[in-house]
């Protein structure tokens, strides 16, 4: 399982890659292996108000619906169209495919992700 | 594989002698102008014999509750007695027509009229109305009866529906399509939900929690009281998911437990048939303080005269053609009549003997997540199979397919991993139980000893394992050359 070093995270196995102001949202290796093949998204609403704990996006798969949840509040100011039509990239390149990209209205909030280091522990005490 | 309709067609196959019309002809143009069909309609042409055969090949294949157990998790699938088709047969029933005078249907009037008031008995309501079809659409006529509570009293701040996370799908379903907010409640370590979370979330913008007990884990939510007490003293209102009646009739009711607004599948817990042989039913009952606001028209009893009373200027108004679907009430009220007040109650005692039977016998062959007693299911797991020879929970299932079994629910509820949730419903026997118990015992067996046969099933069906994921990424569900029609 790939937990690439210079991202954070949250419990809900979303990844953080934080640029400037935007945050850039995606899923995990762990959350695209345990959701198996996934064959839709319902991507995020381009510049839409979101607040931090929001559900932005579904994604479903053979085996079950799943929500992506944002832990920052702002505005979405780019959206991953590709996923539409081709949802299994999720799969295949879960940390090269973004989800939504936010305009954050208060980074501080970045404080309570976890480091790669504090996510793997997380992952392996999930089972 | 068999060829579809389509692929037999012959032309000219039916060779029909319509006699010459005896009333004038009109000319479509007029009416319908450019919407008038041009082309020929892309039906195949089959004759009768073939056709015949078509479909008795395919019904063959069809595996049903009269073919063997169908453990399926929340479906309730128990048997569907025939005397319940007979009756629904019956040409004094089969033949009404709706509109008929209703001097000429007070029998037909008399069987709504009881089946309500016995459905009021049995889950502490006080008005049901049969008109939803179906489980999910009395969950809509249900949320709407809520959201025209609030909004009637002026409280219009309440914009969010609170669902736990071991919930059926249609739950967050049916409160978005009425336009609520969804927000999830979290279950504990007990699998039932968390009171702590529960209370965090309630307040002035809650309309309502929407709850299936016994929950989808086939456990009993204890702190049902306190719950009841805590949403309703935010001002909310509590929903009960009828999904699960089946472990609970004659022994607890949803209307003392709190609950506002039910609705009961008839075609799960009252033994009318599902799907291929349905229609559903989802009769929908409240608490005196909804009532306002059922469906019109209500079936009631003026002196020793049914009438149907339209006159509830409150009501959401009509939430199907007529009056629901007739011939399903009439077969669940011959279930409630066959078995009286002491069967309903026997039926579930047996359905959650049954699955706490099934459940015992499957310890230390496959991993329970919450290993107490339960109602009417319990889920399993594929964690040790997944752990010692990597054999899923699709696997599982789809091998039990070559014990002649439908597979149980998978995958579900969501919080749990590698999910099997296990229903054998009152209708089995001891004997079918154990077969059942056996073929699960035995995958788990070739699970270690040969993994690679229980990952490439299933092996004797008609068509070996199919790829799903490619069926719900391109799915192609029309015949192609009418496509473009």
């Amino acid at each position: 399982m790939k937990v690439p070093q210079e991202l954070k995270y949250t419990n809900e196995h979303e990844w953080i890659k934080v640029e400037g102001n935007r945050a850039i949202l995606g899923i995990t290796d762990y959350a695209q292996h345990n959701l198996g093949d996934i064959v839709f998204v319902e991507i995020p609403e381009l510049d839409a108000q979101v607040s931090s704990g929001d559900e932005v996006a579904v994604i479903e798969s053979v085996k079950t619906v799943s929500s992506v949840y944002t832990p920052v509040s702002g505005t979405i100011v780019e959206i991953n169209e590709a996923l539409e039509e081709n949802p299994e990239l999720l799969n295949q390149e879960p940390y090269e495919q973004f989800i939504g990209i936010i305009e954050m209205d208060d980074p501080s909030s970045l404080d309570n992700l976890m480091t790669a280091e504090e996510y793997e522990q997380f992952c392996q005490e999930q089972g | 594989m068999s060829r579809l309709i389509f692929e037999k067609s012959r032309p000219a196959s039916n060779k029909m002698n319509i006699p010459p019309a005896e009333v004038g002809q009109v000319d479509m143009t007029e009416t319908i102008g450019e919407y008038l069909r041009q082309g020929e309609l892309p039906l195949p042409d089959v004759n009768e014999v073939e056709t015949v055969r078509h479909f008795t090949a395919l019904s063959k294949r069809a595996y049903g509750v009269d073919d063997g157990l169908y453990p399926l998790g929340s479906c309730t699938m128990k048997y569907n007695p025939k005397i319940d088709e007979w009756a629904a047969r019956l040409p004094g029933l089969a033949g009404l027509h709706p509109y008929q005078p209703l001097e000429t249907v007070q029998g037909a009037l008399q069987i709504m009229y009881e089946t309500s008031q016995w459905l009021c008995e049995i889950t502490g309501m006080d008005e049901f109305s049969l008109q939803p079809a179906a489980g999910a659409h009395g969950e809509l006529t249900g949320v709407m009866m809520i959201k025209a509570y609030h909004t009637q009293r002026g409280d219009t701040g309440r914009t969010t529906m609170l669902v736990p996370d071991s919930a059926h799908g249609t739950n967050p379903a049916t409160a978005h399509v009425v336009g609520y907010k969804v927000e999830e409640v979290k279950s504990d370590a007990r699998g039932l939900v968390d009171l702590e979370d529960l209370k965090s979330k309630l307040g002035p913008h809650v309309a309502g929690l929407m709850l299936t007990n016994p929950n989808t884990l086939g456990l009993f939510e204890e702190d049902i009281l306190e719950m009841s007490q805590l949403v309703h003293d935010s001002g909310g209102l509590l929903y009960y998911d009828g999904a699960n009646l089946n472990a609970i009739v004659g022994v607890a009711r949803p209307g003392d437990m709190g609950f506002d607004v039910v609705h009961v599948n008839l075609h799960k817990t009252f033994g009318t048939p599902h799907g291929g042989g349905g229609p559903g039913s989802g009769p929908v009952g409240v608490k005196k303080h909804l009532a306002p606001y059922l469906p019109v028209p209500r079936v009631e009893k003026n002196a020793d005269q049914y009438v149907f009373n339209y006159d509830y200027p409150q009501s959401i108004g009509k939430v199907k053609e007529f009056y629901g679907n007739f011939g399903v009430v009439v077969k669940a009220y011959t279930y409630m009549r066959a078995l009286g007040g002491a069967g309903l109650k026997e039926a579930s005692q047996h359905a959650v003997l049954n699955a706490n039977y099934v459940k015992t016998n499957l310890q230390g062959t496959y991993h329970i997540p919450f290993d107490r007693l339960c109602k009417h299911e319990f889920i399993v797991t594929a964690k040790e199979q997944m752990d010692s020879s990597k054999v899923s929970t699709l696997d599982i299932a789809k091998s039990l397919l070559d014990y002649g079994y439908h597979p149980p629910t998978i995958y579900f509820p969501l919080i749990v991993r590698e999910a099997m949730m296990i229903e054998p419903p009152e209708s089995e026997s001891r004997e079918r139980l154990d077969d059942f118990i056996a073929a699960m015992q035995d995958i788990a067996d070739q699970a270690v000893k040969n993994p690679d046969l229980v990952k490439n099933a299933p092996h004797y069906t008609v068509v070996r394992r199919l790829d799903e994921v490619k069926a719900a990424r391109n799915p192609v569900v029309r015949w192609e050359e009418a496509i473009d029609v």
